[in-house]
């Protein structure tokens, strides 16, 4: 049984040139001990679909329709002074993005673990501070750390003790939004291994949301491709990455330089993300899809199962699997 | 003039030192105030048409090494020849002519460009200070072919937009093509794609690879990313506390390099496959404060390679094959190692 279930999500932003259509229509799944990544580039609607599924929306924000089931309770229908006691948090957390800056430089860090965890369960400070020295040791820093200060940490030790106080009441998913972006890359290195290591140690479900398709490819079983508010793809990582079935994957592919290969020429995509208050009709990608047909600008394609377990929304599939020669 | 194999920037043992300011008690106890190695004895060349990649972490000294080029921090010692002039015993006034023929790309389009400018007034600002135009009729005539350069066309559909109006690539390419008007002889890019989305870096790149083979300018790029390096750079400095640790032709450092550090940071690097190797931490503990640097190699403390040496004596820079330079004591033993496929001394092998 998933421990998230997320069905036709639709999260609208209110704003003076119209409705921004930021979610618009997401179906997946995350299990127990699953990592789910989603892919995409800056304005697809990953950051909000973040703050829907943790139901901290910004004033202009309105979830338009859809579910949010965590372990059965649904976020959507449920009050807020009901998120607030029983979902948010205890069920499904958040490493915010730019973690390295949501400390606050005036408090040491284990007391402001210390309070999330007063803040939001029924324990003394005494247990309290047994638990955040546990939970400091579980992302590898030294407890005797926590009456640091956060300038006193480095980079990664401040994303670690974020992580810890995302863990404080062992949630069931935890969303990772852009874990590792202004980290170097050996300590990204690390804060990746970590973040497996306490999938596999807790069971947590983890929501990896980044534009780096490399780092997701590292950590996720299933990926989501999502393109201007909606899935262009979605199914296990290596269908994913092995048969690419839409062509804005294949672009993201071309696109990213690959380590291990030789020199090569990257292709862009050409145009840029669209204005998400007046997407394009029909497919929302095929003004800059190298295949676009008529069909693409009339009608928007349905997300079917291309594959066993593998979902995309494009027309012409098929056709473009057998003019790259694809198999199967 | 323009042949190419000509040495267009030759710096040499370039130092910068950066003195740590402390409050008034502190300066009154005495003593030497704490100083930041930030670039330590970096030398490198860059010929003709060429386009050269230092890499490194935060905190390496790459971006103050690009700043010491341009003459915007005076470098503490050493000597930065361009075109056989030594810009590091220039005033700032006799500077002002090479301002020119060293141009600069940002890394963030959002910031480096005025808002309230035209793309026109960006692009033609410097044809104007520099006096290299006598009237609006040529400068637009420069502008538009900079502006083609780069791949805004049609070009005169862009001269009146302002930055808002375009994506980053666009801004980005904006950007280049205010370097490129002044018809540098030297392009210094500091991260240029790293603020881009994904989809259109590859557009931002190929720009900097066309205008090199049009124009046989050379670049200077720094960035973090060693994919990049490889596929944009012909040769690439692997920077690590100030000092360059390896360098050589691009493809070769990344794939066959011979410092422990060169490796520890290509193992760290995600590749778009989820069934190809994952990625190890190789280097334990943290990058070392630049105030004061580990003695000897100052990778020792985090090398899985580290003998005594290490730490007592300070690797010089060899050849370890034609044109590839290595700072390392044990760079054949970590050779071998690495490409029997193990990642240190006596370790597992790094694929199973």
């Amino acid at each position: 049984m998933p421990v998230l279930s997320v069905k036709d999500l639709r999260m609208y932003y209110t704003t003076m040139a119209g409705d921004v259509k930021a979610v618009d229509g997401l179906d997946f799944e995350v299990e127990e001990s699953e990592v789910l990544g989603i892919v995409g580039e800056s304005g697809c609607g990953k950051s909000s679909l973040s703050l829907a599924l943790m139901k901290l929306l910004p004033s202009n924000a309105k979830i338009i329709g859809g579910q949010i089931l965590v372990d059965g309770l649904d976020l959507v229908s449920a009050s807020d002074a009901e998120v607030r006691r029983r979902i948010r948090w205890r069920k499904i957390a958040m490493i915010p993005q730019g973690a390295m800056n949501a400390l606050n430089p005036v408090f040491r860090v284990g007391d402001q673990i210390v309070e999330s965890i007063t803040a939001h369960a029924d324990s003394s400070k005494g247990e309290a501070q047994k638990r955040t020295a546990d939970l400091l040791k579980l992302v590898g820093i030294d407890p005797s750390r926590a009456r640091y200060y956060p300038h006193e940490f480095s980079g990664g030790m401040k994303q670690r003790s974020m992580i810890a106080m995302s863990l404080s009441l062992t949630p069931s998913v935890l969303i990772a939004d852009e874990p590792t972006t202004a980290l170097d890359v050996i300590v990204q290195a690390g804060i990746v291994q970590l973040l497996l290591a306490i999938k596999k140690e807790l069971g947590t479900a983890i929501i990896l949301i980044s534009h780096d398709l490399s780092l997701v490819a590292q950590m996720s079983d299933k990926v989501a491709i999502m393109y201007a508010g909606k899935f262009a793809e979605y199914g296990s990582s290596v269908a994913v990455y092995k048969t690419p079935l839409h062509p804005y994957t294949l672009g993201l592919l071309g696109a990213f330089a690959d380590i291990r290969k030789p020199k090569e020429a990257l292709i862009s995509i050409p145009g840029s993300p669209p204005d998400l208050v007046n997407p394009p009709t029909g497919c929302r990608f095929h003004p800059r899809c190298p295949y676009a047909q008529q069909v693409c600008i009339d009608k928007e394609p349905e997300f079917e199962e291309a594959l066993p377990g593998h979902m995309v929304s494009c027309h012409l599939w098929r056709e473009i699997q057998r003019s790259r020669g694809v198999k199967g | 003039m323009s042949e190419t194999g000509e040495v267009v920037l030759d710096v040499q043992h370039l130092v910068k030192f950066f003195e740590v300011r402390r409050s008034f008690s502190e300066s009154l106890r005495g003593g030497e105030a704490p100083v930041v190695h930030a670039v330590d004895d970096v030398g490198f060349t860059i010929k003709r048409g060429e386009i050269y990649c230092l890499a490194g972490e935060s905190g390496s000294g790459k971006t103050t090494v690009l700043r010491t080029v341009l003459m915007l921090t005076e470098p503490t010692g050493g000597s930065v020849v361009f075109e056989g002039v030594d810009l590091a015993k220039k005033t700032r006034k006799e500077l002002k002519p090479y301002r020119t023929k060293i141009q600069v790309v940002f890394q963030d389009p959002y910031e480096s460009v005025n808002p309230r400018m035209t793309v026109f007034d960006i692009v033609s600002e410097g044809l104007f200070i520099n006096n290299l135009v006598s009237s609006r009729e040529e400068a637009v005539e420069a502008v538009l072919s900079a502006l083609k350069d780069v791949q805004l066309i049609p070009s005169d559909e862009y001269l009146y937009r302002y930055p808002h109006e375009l994506s980053g690539g666009q801004r980005q390419r904006v950007a280049i093509a205010r370097a490129l008007v002044l018809n540098p002889e030297l392009i210094l890019a500091d991260e240029p794609v790293s603020m881009l989305d994904v989809s259109i870096r590859a557009e931002v790149i190929n720009v900097l690879l066309s205008i090199r083979e049009k124009r046989n300018i050379s670049i200077l790029m720094v960035t973090h990313d060693l994919a990049l390096a490889k596929d944009m750079a012909d040769e690439l400095a692997v920077m690590y506390v100030g000092k360059i640790v390896e360098s050589g032709p691009a493809g070769e450092v990344v794939a066959k390099h011979y410092h422990p550090y060169t490796h520890a940071l290509v193992a760290a690097v995600p590749v778009p496959d989820p069934e190809g190797v994952k990625i190890r931490v190789l280097a334990s503990g943290e990058i070392p404060t630049n105030i004061s640097p580990p003695s000897g190699c100052r990778f020792h403390p985090r090398c899985p390679f580290a003998a005594q040496v290490c730490s007592d004596e300070e690797p010089p820079l060899v050849e370890a094959s034609p044109n590839h330079y290595v700072a390392c004591h044990f760079w054949k033993e970590a050779f071998v190692t690495f490409s029997k496929g193990q990642d240190k001394p006596g370790g597992p092998d790094a694929h199973g």
